[in-house]
C-alpha cells in the first residue's frame, strides 16, 4: 500500500509532505465548476450542503479496505460540525486538478490531510456562520455552531446549515491558512469508532466494486498473456476462440517490453465472461522465445550465495570498524537469512471497464493510483490525459497490487479494438502469474556482543535483485539507515545485485514487510549469544536518546514506550507457558509508526504452528481517527504477516511464476486466527497512518516465539514445520 | 438452453451453456452482483451461496447440476431471511469489514452455520468458516459478529 519510494514518485512525496507540514492546503479548495445541482450549494470542492441540511462530502482517495472513504470525510465533518447522521459521503473520480494526488499508498493519507482535510472543513463552517451573520445584521464573532446549525448566542436565533447554504455565494471564503481549529477536547466525530459508510451496501452485496459495473452493450473480456513476462505471442489459433459460442471477438495485442506496460497478449471478447474464457481455452498459444526464461527462484539462490562469499558490489554503509569490532567481541554470530517473492492477491481479482468512444476514453477502475493509470493509458494509446475519465470504484483489497495499473491499459487497449464497452476480468491464475511481486532477497549476517551484552559488530552482505546496488528492482532497495543502523557503533550495510526478468512492486509496507523479519530475528540471535531478555536486550539496543539520526530520524523514545507496553500487556516473563509454547518478540518503525508486538504461539510434535494470541502496543500519534477502522486495520495486517509467514511463496521457475491460485498459494484462515489485542499509546506526536506499519514485526515475532517454544531459529520464510518436528 | 432458476424466491429464465458455472449465470446473465469471483475454483468461499439451504461454491456449480426447482439464495436474499438479517446487523454493528469484498460470501456461511447450530462454539466456527478466505484478515470482527448474532458474549 504505498509507493517506491525513488524517482518521482519520491520527489512527489517530500513535496506533499512539506507543504503538510507547512499547514499549506495540497489542493484546491475552490468549488468545481458544475458540481452544483439544483439547490445543492457547494462550499467547496469537498462540502455541497442541500436544503433538508444533508452534507455531501467528497471522499478523495481509493477505498481499498483501509476505511479511507470514511476516515477522511469524517475529519471534514468535525470541523464542519455537522452530525454524522446528516452526512453522505460520495466518492470522487480522478481529478488532480481539484484533489492533488489520489492514491492509497505509504499509509499517509492521515498524516497527508489530518491538517489540509480539517480546514476545508472550518472554512466552509465560517462560511456558514457569516451568511448567518450577514443575515442577522450582526457580527460573525456573536455566533457559534452546532450541530449543523448556526446559532447567535444571545438572541438564541437558529438557522439550518440547508437553509444558509444558498447565502454563501454572497461571503468570501476565509484563509484556510488561519481558519480557527477545533479544540480536540470538543471532538464529536474524530475518536468516535464509526462503521464504514458503505457497511450497509458492503452486507447486502449491492454492486460497490469494480467487478460489478456494467454499460450498455457492455461486452466481456480476458486476456492471457506468456507465462515469462514479456514474452511475445509467437502463434496462436484465433478462429478456433472466434468459433466458441458468445465469442464475439479474438485478436493479438503487439504489446511492449516495460513490465510494467500494456504487455503482448491475445484477447478474447464475449458476450460473457464465460463464454470469452472459454474461447481462450481454445487459443493454443504458443510464446516465444525470452531471454529471461531461464531464471529460477532456485538459481537466485544459489547465484545469492556465490555472491555473499564475495565482497559485496557496493558498501551502501559503514560506521565504525566492523572487522576490528567483530574480532574484539565477546561472541560473534554468522547467520543467513532468506525470504520469497510473494503476491498481493487481493480477493477482487484485477479488472477494469472501458469506454472508447468518439476519441475519448471513460474507465471505471478498482485502483490504488488513478492518475498514474492515467497517464499510462495516455501514453499507450497515444490519447490526451484530458480526454480519459477514471471513475473510481471500491476496491476489492489493494495491498500495492493496485498502484500498477497494467489492467487499465489492458481494458483501454481492448475496448478502443472491439468498439464497444469492455470489462476486462482477470482469472485468479492471471493475478498470480502476472503480479509485481514482493522481491526476495537474501542477507548474510555476522554480528557481534561485547561481555556486558551490547552489540559491538553488525555486518550485513544483503543480496537483492537490480541492474545494480544502486539500481534496486521496484520495493528491492534497503535504506542505509534502517535500523539497526545508527544503534551500533559497528556498522557494515554491503549490497549486491542480480538481473531479474520477474516484475516487483510495492506489497503492504514494502521493505519492512522482509527486512524486519531478518533485522528482527538476527537481534533475537544475539541476545541469545549475549544470554539475554529479548525485551530487555532490545531496550538495550534503543538506547536512552530521544532521537537518533536527528530531527526526522529514528524516535527511540518512541519504540521503547511500545516496547515497555507491549511487555507488559502480554505478560511478558512471568507467564507459565506450556512445553513447546514460547513467546517472541519484535520492534518495526515503518510509515511513521511505531509498533511493537509478541506473539505466543504453540509448535504440535509434528510441527505444525499455532499462534495462540497477539498482542500489540502501537503509536501513531495523539489522535486516532476512527477507533473502529484503525483496531481493524492492526488486527488485519497483523494477520495478514502471520498468513506471509506459514504460507506463502511464489517460485520462478523457466523464469515463470508456479502457484497459480489459492489450493497451491494458501492464504490464513478462521481456524488458524489468533485473538489481537492492541493498544494505541497516545504520545503528542502528529497522527499517522495504520494500513502498513503493524505487519512488519508480526512476522519476526513469530519465528522468534517459534524459537522460543522449540529451540530452533527459522531464517528462511515462509517457516518450513519439517524442521519443527518434536 | 433456458434454465428455469429459482433466485431468491423469484422464477427467473438463464439461456446459458450447460457448463456455465452458477456464479456466472447469477452475476453476468441475470444481474445479481452480490455473490463475488474469486478463485473460480472452490478455494475462497466468496461466490458462496444457499441451494436448499446449504452453502455451496458457486464458481463451481455448473447451471446443468442444479437439481429442478432447487432453492438458491444470494447475500440479496438475506435480507427476507430473519437468521441472515440477524447475521448482517452483526456485520454492521461489528464493522466487521474492511474491503468487504469477501463479506457476502462470509454471511452466507455464517447464516448456514448459525441455521444449523444456533449457538456455535469456536470450533464449530472454524470448521464451519475455514471455506472463506478474508484476505484482509478480519476474523477477529467474523468470529466476533457470528457469536453476536448468535446471542453469545462477544470478546473485546
Amino acid at each position: 500500500m504505498t509507493f517506491e519510494l525513488t524517482g518521482a514518485s519520491r520527489r512527489d512525496f517530500i513535496q506533499a509532505s512539506a507543504s503538510a507540514a507547512g499547514l499549506m492546503l495540497t489542493f484546491s479548495i475552490a468549488p468545481k465548476a458544475g458540481a452544483a445541482d439544483a439547490g445543492v450549494k457547494p462550499l467547496n470542492a469537498f462540502v455541497r450542503v442541500a436544503p433538508d441540511g444533508v452534507v455531501t462530502i467528497m471522499a478523495k482517495n481509493p477505498e481499498i479496505g483501509q476505511g479511507i472513504k470514511t476516515s477522511l470525510p469524517m475529519i471534514i465533518a468535525e470541523e464542519l460540525d455537522v452530525p454524522w447522521e446528516m452526512v453522505r459521503i460520495e466518492q470522487a473520480d480522478n481529478d488532480p486538478k481539484t484533489y492533488g494526488r489520489q492514491f492509497a499508498g505509504g499509509s499517509m493519507a492521515t498524516p497527508l490531510h489530518w491538517d489540509d482535510h480539517r480546514r476545508v472543513g472550518a472554512v466552509a463552517r465560517a462560511m456558514l456562520i457569516q451568511a448567518a451573520a450577514l443575515a442577522w445584521n450582526c457580527p460573525a464573532g456573536e455566533c457559534v455552531t452546532d450541530k449543523g446549525m448556526v446559532i447567535h448566542v444571545a438572541t438564541k436565533r437558529r438557522a439550518t446549515y440547508g437553509a444558509l447554504a444558498a447565502q454563501c455565494s454572497a461571503v468570501t471564503m476565509p484563509d484556510p491558512k488561519t481558519v480557527a481549529l477545533k479544540d480536540p477536547k470538543d471532538y464529536r466525530i474524530i475518536g468516535k469508532a464509526t462503521p464504514q459508510y458503505d457497511t450497509a451496501k458492503i452486507v447486502s452485496g449491492q454492486p460497490l466494486f469494480g467487478i460489478d459495473v456494467k454499460r450498455p452493450g457492455m461486452l466481456y473480456a480476458t486476456y492471457e498473456k506468456a507465462p515469462v513476462f514479456a514474452a511475445k505471442v509467437a502463434a496462436c489459433d484465433l478462429d478456433a476462440a472466434r468459433a466458441v459460442k458468445g465469442v464475439r471477438g479474438a485478436f493479438v495485442v503487439d504489446g511492449g517490453t516495460a513490465l510494467d506496460g500494456l504487455l503482448p497478449g491475445v484477447a478474447v471478447v464475449g458476450d460473457s465472461w464465460w463464454a470469452a474464457r472459454k474461447g481462450r481455452k481454445q487459443l493454443a498459444t504458443k510464446w516465444a522465445e525470452h531471454p529471461t526464461s531461464q531464471q529460477s527462484s532456485a538459481g537466485f539462490a544459489k547465484r545469492a550465495a556465490e555472491l555473499a562469499a564475495g565482497a559485496p558490489q557496493m558498501v551502501t554503509r559503514h560506521d565504525g570498524d566492523v572487522d576490528a569490532a567483530l574480532k574484539g567481541a565477546a561472541k560473534t554470530v554468522k547467520a543467513a537469512y532468506a525470504y520469497p517473492f510473494i503476491a498481493h492477491v487481493p480477493m477482487e481479482p484485477q479488472n477494469c471497464t472501458a469506454e472508447y468512444k468518439d476519441g475519448k476514453l471513460e474507465i471505471w477502475a478498482p485502483t490504488q493510483n488513478p492518475e498514474s493509470g492515467r497517464q499510462l493509458v495516455a501514453r499507450t494509446l497515444g490519447l490526451q490525459p484530458d480526454d480519459i475519465t477514471i471513475h473510481m470504484t471500491r476496491c476489492g483489497g489493494g495491498f500495492g497490487r493496485r498502484l500498477s495499473n497494467d489492467y487499465m491499459v489492458e481494458a483501454a487497449w481492448i475496448a478502443r479494438e472491439a468498439k464497444a464497452p469492455v470489462k476486462l476480468l482477470w482469472t485468479r491464475e492471471d493475478d498470480l502469474h502476472h503480479d509485481f511481486y514482493r522481491p526476495a532477497g537474501f542477507h548474510f549476517f555476522e554480528g557481534g556482543v561485547d561481555a556486558a551484552g551490547n552489540i559491538v559488530a553488525w555486518k550485513n552482505h544483503f543480496v537483492t535483485f537490480g541492474d545494480a546496488p544502486d539500481k534496486p528492482a521496484s520495493s528491492a532497495g534497503m535504506s542505509a539507515s534502517e535500523f539497526p543502523a545508527r544503534f551500533i557503533p559497528n556498522y557494515q550495510l554491503g549490497m549486491s545485485a542480480m538481473p531479474l526478468g520477474v516484475p516487483t512492486g510495492p506489497l503492504r509496507a514494502p521493505g519492512s514487510n522482509a527486512l524486519a523479519f531478518v533485522m528482527q530475528s538476527f537481534i533475537d540471535e544475539l541476545a541469545e549469544a549475549a544470554n539475554a531478555d529479548p525485551i530487555a536486550f532490545r531496550l538495550k539496543l534503543l538506547g536512552d536518546q530521544q532521537m537518533v539520526g536527528g530531527s526526522g530520524g529514528y524516535n527511540a523514545e518512541r519504540m521503547r514506550g511500545v516496547v515497555k507496553a507491549v511487555a507488559e500487556m502480554s505478560g511478558w516473563g512471568k507467564t507459565k507457558l506450556a512445553a513447546r509454547s514460547g513467546m517472541g518478540t519484535a520492534f518495526h518503525f515503518s510509515h511513521m509508526g511505531y509498533f511493537a508486538e509478541v506473539v505466543q504461539a504453540h509448535v504440535a510434535a509434528d510441527g505444525q504452528v499455532k499462534v495462540d494470541k497477539v498482542w500489540v502496543a502501537a503509536d501513531v500519534g495523539r489522535q486516532i481517527v476512527n477507533p473502529s477502522g484503525a483496531m481493524n486495520q492492526v488486527q488485519g495486517a497483523v494477520i495478514d504477516g502471520l498468513s506471509a509467514a506459514l504460507f506463502q511463496k511464489v517460485t520462478i521457475e523457466n523464469g515463470a511464476a508456479v502457484q497459480a491460485n489459492f489450493d497451491v498459494y494458501p492464504l490464513l484462515r478462521m481456524a488458524d486466527a489468533p485473538p489481537v489485542e492492541v493498544r494505541f499509546l497516545k504520545t503528542d506526536y502528529p497522527p499517522t497512518g495504520l494500513g502498513e506499519p503493524a505487519l512488519p514485526p508480526a512476522i519476526p515475532a513469530l519465528a522468534n516465539a517459534i524459537h522460543a517454544a522449540t529451540g530452533v531459529r527459522l531464517r528462511e520464510l515462509p517457516i518450513d514445520t519439517s524442521l519443527l518436528k518434536a | 438452453m433456458a434454465y428455469r432458476l429459482n433466485v431468491n424466491g423469484k422464477v427467473l429464465t438463464a439461456d446459458v451453456d450447460d457448463d456455465t458455472p452458477l456464479l456466472w449465470t447469477l452475476r453476468d446473465t441475470l444481474g445479481i452482483t452480490g455473490p463475488k469471483f474469486g478463485c473460480g475454483v472452490a478455494q475462497c468461499g466468496a461466490c458462496t451461496v444457499h441451494i436448499d439451504g446449504a452453502p455451496m461454491r458457486s464458481c463451481s456449480v455448473p447451471v446443468s447440476a442444479i437439481p429442478a426447482g432447487a432453492k438458491i439464495v444470494t447475500i440479496e436474499g438475506m435480507a427476507a431471511d430473519p437468521v441472515g438479517r440477524k447475521v448482517q446487523a452483526a456485520w454492521s454493528e461489528l464493522d466487521v469489514a474492511q474491503c468487504g469484498y469477501c463479506q457476502p460470501g462470509q454471511i452466507m456461511s455464517a447464516t448456514a452455520l448459525l441455521k444449523a447450530k444456533p449457538r456455535p462454539s469456536d470450533a464449530d466456527i472454524d470448521a464451519a468458516m475455514s471455506g472463506n478466505i478474508c484476505r484482509c484478515a478480519t476474523y477477529n470482527r467474523i468470529r466476533a459478529a457470528i457469536k453476536q448474532a448468535s446471542g453469545q458474549p462477544v470478546e473485546a
